[in-house]
Formats: structure tokens, sequence, C-alpha cells
């Protein structure tokens, strides 16, 4: 009943949470799904500016807690999909100014009013963590192809399962191709093959996050970009539908390098 | 040339660092996910090993004690031929008598260590019983293949 309430964590910082939260929801929200996203990251509030709706926040998810504000009152709308929201951080406090049982008990009110709940959750494995699984029906693990990555993952699923949550889905995240293929890097199997555990999607290293997150537009808008259509279909396959994954080596860069080869 | 389809195709003879990272992580979350960081698990084996000699002859060359993978879960797994059992059946006196005295020397080593640990399992890991190789993470990462 009500929302399906969906956590994307990582253990290790700075491996693609917020731009996986951002982009998966815009992608539902597309897809017509009631999308509400919540920031999580409490003192270290990203989602908004990566959304494009920092200019928008009077009230922040303490100032629920907090009893300043009602929950609809914390609710930002976004004007470019109508059916997407955002709950913001709290900017100036600390992962301790919620708890657990608060989580619960906003989820609790957001769940009858949306399709999905999708928390972006602070790096790390304490309070701020705890904080974002609590009221996870499903967890997204965010890594990319490297070995510090790759370990905290690990332990991340080791601690869903301590706490019996379903086992989580794996985003990889920044995967280069060519790097793989010269044996320079992990491929997606290495890493399923090590944590065992599915794949939700594989997103590549693209040039195109970064001018997206300056400007606030998330890059799965983007239609040329690779890593766009890879969230796009993370949210399909959230639905259920079954996306093949994108054949990553068949990529405009091949001819690329067979031009730059010829042109010395 | 051989570079021009090197770098077409991705030929590389010897393996890249990619596998270097998949043996590395291997082995670093076998011993993350029971907790048993690597010294005590050499110290863990040398101590089984140990128990082991007090009631059979072993092949010190053949011991193989390590930690596998099931999907997410470990499990000891410890393959440790005895010694040929004709070495055992060749009943003559001399063989009888070098059984006792073998036996003899290892209930005395055993009573000196037992001595040399007042009884705490953690001071038995002398550095002399670790072999070289099990502190290894290469030569642990090697068994896998
Ligand atoms: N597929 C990608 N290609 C290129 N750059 C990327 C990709 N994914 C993320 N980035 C960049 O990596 C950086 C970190 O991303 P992001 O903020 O989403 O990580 P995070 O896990 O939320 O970090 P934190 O742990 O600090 O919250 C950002 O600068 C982002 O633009
Ligand atoms: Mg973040």
């Amino acid at each position: 009943m009500g929302a399906r309430v969906v956590t994307v964590t990582s253990g290790k910082g700075g491996v693609g949470k917020t731009t996986t939260t951002a982009n998966i929801s815009v992608a539902l929200s597309r897809l017509n799904q009631r999308v509400v996203m919540l920031d999580a990251d409490i003192g270290l509030r990203n989602l908004d500016v990566v959304t494009g709706l920092e200019n928008r926040i009077v009230y922040d998810i303490v100032d629920v807690v907090e009893g300043r504000c009602n929950l609809r009152q914390a609710l930002i709308k976004h004007k470019q999909f109508p059916s997407l929201y955002l709950i913001p951080a709290a900017q100036t406090r600390d992962k301790t100014a919620i708890s657990p049982a608060d989580m619960l008990d906003i989820v609790a009110k957001l769940k009858p009013e949306f399709d999905f709940v999708i928390i972006d959750s602070p790096a790390g494995i304490e309070r701020g963590f705890r904080n974002a699984i609590a009221p996870a029906d499903e967890v997204l693990i965010v890594t990319n192809p490297e070995v510090s990555a790759v370990r905290d993952a690990d332990r991340i699923i080791g601690l869903l399962e301590a706490e019996n949550k379903q086992p989580g889905k794996l985003v990889i995240n920044r995967l280069k191709p060519d790097m793989v293929k010269k044996g320079e890097m992990l491929s997606a199997d290495d890493i399923t093959d090590i944590l065992a555990l599915d794949i939700i999607g594989i997103v590549p290293e693209d040039e195109f996050v970064i001018p997206a997150s300056n400007s606030g537009v998330p890059v799965t808008l983007n239609e040329d970009s690779k890593a766009g259509l890879a969230f796009q279909n993370i949210a399909r396959r959230l639905l259920g539908e079954n996306v093949p994954l994108m054949d990553l080596e068949q990529q405009p860069g091949f001819f690329r390098r067979l031009v730059k080869l010829f042109n010395g | 040339m051989t570079n021009f389809f090197d770098r077409m195709f991705g030929k590389n003879n010897k393996p890249g660092t990619g596998a270097t990272a998949k043996a590395r992580l291997e082995f670093v979350l076998v011993h993350d996910r029971i907790n048993l960081p690597p010294e005590r698990m050499a110290a863990m084996k040398a101590e089984i090993l140990e128990v082991i000699a007090k009631y059979v002859s072993y092949d010190h060359e053949m011991v193989d004690i390590s930690l596998e993978q099931r999907d997410r879960s470990s499990a000891l797994v410890a393959d440790i031929p005895f010694q040929k059992a004709k070495d055992v059946l060749a009943s003559d006196e001399d063989y009888d008598s070098d059984l006792k005295s073998w036996e003899e020397s290892k209930i005395q080593q055993a009573e000196a260590e037992f001595d040399d640990a007042t009884g705490k399992a953690q001071d038995i890991t002398e550095p002399s019983f670790i072999d070289d190789d099990e502190l290894n993470p290469e030569a642990e990462g090697d068994d896998e293949d």
C-alpha cells in the first residue's frame, strides 16, 4: 500500500548517490510516477542544487521534525515535472538532528500521497545512514569500479543483512568501458561476482554529468548522454520493465578513436 | 603494428590491474566479512596445525587451510593430508622406536608451548609457527586460481 520507499546509499562518499537519486527520480516522474525525493544528508545538502531547486527552499526536514512547519510546507514541487517533489535536508545542522523514528514517521505520512519515496543517503555507516535506511523497502547500493568503493559496498550489504532488509541492488557508476576492455578496471561481472548481488544498472563515466549538475538540470534529460540513458533504464527496471543492460562497448568512441588514429 | 592492434582491440597478454583489483578485493573481503584480520587468521591456522600434530603426523608441504566464499558467507576449508600410510605400517623395531621418540618429543614440545603460552590462546602465536607464505596475501590470492 502506498509508495515504494527506495534508499540510495553507498558507504563510500562521492560515488554518485545524489546524482543517482536525482536522475532516477526525474526519470520516474517522466514515466508518470508521483515521486518525492528526501535528502537525508543533513549538513551537506546537495540534492536541491543537483535538481535546480535551491532557491525554492523555505523549510527543511529538520523544521518538520522540530515542528516549525508541517510536512506539506516543506514539500517543494518541481515546476518542470509536476509529479516530482523534494524535501530538502537542513544545511546548518547535523545528522543527529533527526532519528530513524523521525524518518519512519515522515515517510509513513508521505506514502499514501506518492508512488515512490526516494531517499538520498549520506556517506558512511553511522547515524545518517541508519536514518536513511530505516524506512527503506528497497535499497540501491551505488559503487564505482574501484577497490575501496566495492569494499565499502560490501560493508553496506553486510549491515543491511544484519538489519534484515531485502538484499539491495547494485548501481555501478562511472564505469569506463575502454579501461575494462584493456583489463585496467574491474568489470561489472567482477563486481557482481564479488558482491553476489544483482545489478540494476551500469552508468558509464560521462562528460555530460558535470555540466548537468552545473546547471541543475539532471543528465537524464540529455538525450545524447549515455549516463542519462542508463539512469532512465534504471527507472524503467524499478517499474518492473525488462530492459537489457546497455552495450557500453559500442560507443561513438570507437569511431572517434579510428579517426584519431588515422589523423595522428 | 602490434601496438596498433593492441590499441584498437584492447588485446593484452598480461592481465591488467583490473585482475589485481579483483584478487585484492577478494582477499580483503574474506577477512572483512568474518572480522578476522590476516595476522589473526595465520595465528589460528598455526594453532589448528599444532593440535593436529599432537595426534597425527601430516604432510607439512601439502597443508592447505583457507577461507572459501560461498555467495556471501565464508567457510574454513582445511586440506591436511596425513603422512603416507606405508610409513606408519612399516613396523620394524627401528620404526617403532623412532615413532616412540618422535611422540615423546612432540609431547615435550607441546608441554613447553603450553608453559610458554601460560594457557592463553592468543599467546601461542609465536612468529616461528607462522609460515611466511601464510602471511603473504599474494600467495593467498594465487591459491584461488
Ligand atoms: N557517471 C558519472 N560520470 C561523471 N561524473 C560523475 C558521474 N556520477 C557522478 N559524477 C560526479 O561525481 C561527483 C560525486 O557525485 P555525487 O555528489 O552524486 O556523489 P555522492 O555519492 O552523492 O557524494 P556524497 O557521498 O558526498 O554525498 C559529482 O561531481 C558528480 O558530478
Ligand atoms: Mg550526496
